[in-house]
């Protein structure tokens, strides 16, 4: 049985250079090393962390010193979102975010709101869109930060940044961006977007999993997450995870460099997968149609449930990703899905498939083969599709 | 995740269908809840001479449905009557314990479907609070944060959100 992966929003493969600048680190005779020794030792190592520093700063168009490595892109929102909010509880005690953001944003909110912070969470449209006018609305005198993502990772539609932060920054008001599913897929140009705080990792676009990174602008009020030593410029205690912030540095390294080659065959392949879902009866794709990210189609098939179709397609060697209640763990359909809109029944009958630079047209047109047929065996099971006269 | 046996009865399940003119009817779960599962009989001398499922719902809940029906099949009523949600998940050789609640629905769909058996026999309706009754597919004990008021879907042992101990807790 073939693997085909169709799950990179989840983690990507290791791009093959990156593997290797990995293992060629690990065999170093200095690969042990601590950056922060002072020693030859130390040195070399200092060296090879601020080369990937200087690596991921370039992906997203900032200065070095400006980076803060993390142990991935989760860290790096929790570190944003309570360090920002600590740090200026003095100005003020208002938050706003969006209704669909990822589960990093929401918990480190709940927890500051337990502390006494007020939250104002927008609506989004059907496509999962935020409307910078609400933004305006709900910013007041007490609101010291708004944290939106660039790119949502159950339905791929990318958020008007720069519109939002045109309001955060005429306001003494700070803007975390939370580009995770995004940073290294499609262009995150923090200058154009204008934002004060962003949070990426590695692992979508060839890198490790378990290593991120915090962009903080100068002058940023922020506490630590993780208190320590001197690292980090004292920002982000506890001794680097060298292999993976040498892989991070890689991956963005060939990330910037060969984004628009990439985007170009991953939007052949993109429309090669929209094209064959669109011949299956009774499926709706969700997310935004040209605001989107050019690797993730979310697809919503009538009268099945989303783990089946998942361990079907497994069980055929296709790895896709679902956000059925059943699938996550818990008995909620996803907050993404039913803040677009989508009653629980069809949220549960949807998939994520996402594409990487590895996967190939062969590749998308066996995945839609097998697709269709297991589609057709559970709607042959399900009992709501018995009843349904198809056409 | 799931045992060879349970992936065996997803990948081919029995007694997929509905028959026509069942002799009863047992209907559990709906689709906001991510499963639901129906099944018909026909009995013949007591016995289930005939039985076919539909479901809508995870790997599991397929797998219990088919697992079910195969249990059921050929036993009379009242030997049906003793499959339990539990005997199901054991023949299964058991199911990760996220599933477990996927697994509920599997005994109750035949339970009711027996039931309506003997209501339309007799030619009574079910009387409705044991209708309710059957519905248990979701009163497993379940995980809950007393401090915060917080239903929690995943058993863990300290709420995420306050980081006190949680508690099992009843549905209803």
């Amino acid at each position: 049985m073939n693997t085909i992966y169709l799950d990179n929003v989840s983690a990507t493969p290791l791009h093959p250079a990156v593997k290797e600048a990995m293992v060629s680190y690990i065999n170093h005779e200095f690969g042990f090393g601590n950056p922060v020794s002072q020693h030859h030792v130390g040195d070399a190592a200092m060296e090879a962390l601020e080369g990937a520093r200087k690596q991921v700063a370039q992906l997203i168009n900032v200065e070095p010193e400006q980076i803060v490595f993390t142990a991935g892109g989760t860290e790096s929102i929790n570190h944003a979102v309570k360090g920002v909010a600590r740090a200026r509880s003095e100005k003020g005690n208002h938050i706003v975010t969006s209704n669909i953001e990822h589960n990093a944003v929401l918990g480190s909110l709940r927890m500051l709101k337990r502390l006494g912070y007020r939250l104002t969470s927008l609506d989004v449209d059907e496509y999962g869109m935020v409307d910078p006018a609400d933004v305006k609305k709900a910013i007041t005198d007490e609101t010291i930060l708004v944290t939106i993502m660039h790119a949502n990772s159950e339905i791929g539609t990318i958020e008007p940044i720069a519109e939002i932060s045109e309001l955060t920054r005429e306001r003494d008001i700070l803007f975390h961006c939370d580009a995770v599913a995004s940073a290294g897929v499609v262009p995150v140009d923090v200058e154009e977007m204008g934002v004060d705080l962003l949070s990426l990792s590695a692992n979508q676009y060839g890198g490790p999993s378990g290593v991120g990174a915090l962009y903080i602008r100068p002058k940023t009020e922020i506490w630590p997450l993780i208190h320590g030593g001197s690292q980090e410029g004292s920002r982000r205690g506890g001794t680097h995870n060298m292999v993976g912030i040498v892989g991070m540095g890689k991956a963005a390294e060939l990330a910037r460099k060969e984004m628009s080659e990439r985007t170009e065959h991953l939007l052949k392949l993109k429309q090669a997968l929209l094209d064959g879902l669109g011949t299956v009866d009774e499926i709706a794709i969700n997310g935004h149609p040209t605001q989107c990210l050019p690797n993730l189609v979310s697809a919503s098939v009538a009268y099945v449930e989303g783990e089946s179709m998942m361990l079907m397609l497994d069980q055929e060697g296709v790895c896709i990703s679902t956000r059925s209640a059943c699938a996550s763990g818990s008995l909620r359909a996803s907050h993404v899905l039913l803040s677009i809109g989508l009653d629980h029944a069809t949220a549960q009958g949807t998939l994520i498939f996402s594409l990487g630079v590895t996967n190939t047209l062969e590749e998308i047109e066996r995945s839609l083969e097998i697709f269709r047929s297991t589609v057709a065996t559970l709607r042959n099971i399900s009992p709501l599709y018995r009843g349904k006269t198809v056409g | 995740m799931y045992s060879e046996i349970v992936l065996e009865h997803f990948k081919n399940p029995r007694n997929v269908g509905k028959i026509e003119e069942a002799d009863g009817v047992g209907e559990v779960g709906n689709p906001v809840c991510g499963d639901m599962m129906t099944i018909t009989i026909k009995v013949k001398d007591d016995r289930i001479d005939d039985i076919r499922f539909q479901t809508f719902g995870c790997g599991a809940a397929i797998a219990v449905s088919s697992m079910v029906t195969e249990m059921a099949k050929g036993k009379t009523l009242d030997e049906a009557m003793q499959i339990t949600n539990k005997s199901v998940a054991e023949a299964l050789e058991g199911l990760p314990k996220n599933k477990l609640h996927c697994s509920n629905l599997g005994a109750d769909a035949l339970h009711k479907a027996i039931m309506d058996y003997y209501a339309r026999k007799e030619g009574r309706p079910i009387p409705e609070e044991k209708i309710k009754l059957e519905h248990i597919g979701r009163t497993e004990e379940h995980c809950y944060c007393p401090y915060c008021d917080l239903d929690i879907p995943e058993e863990v042992p300290y709420c995420a959100d306050c980081g006190k101990p949680t508690v099992k807790h009843h549905h209803h």
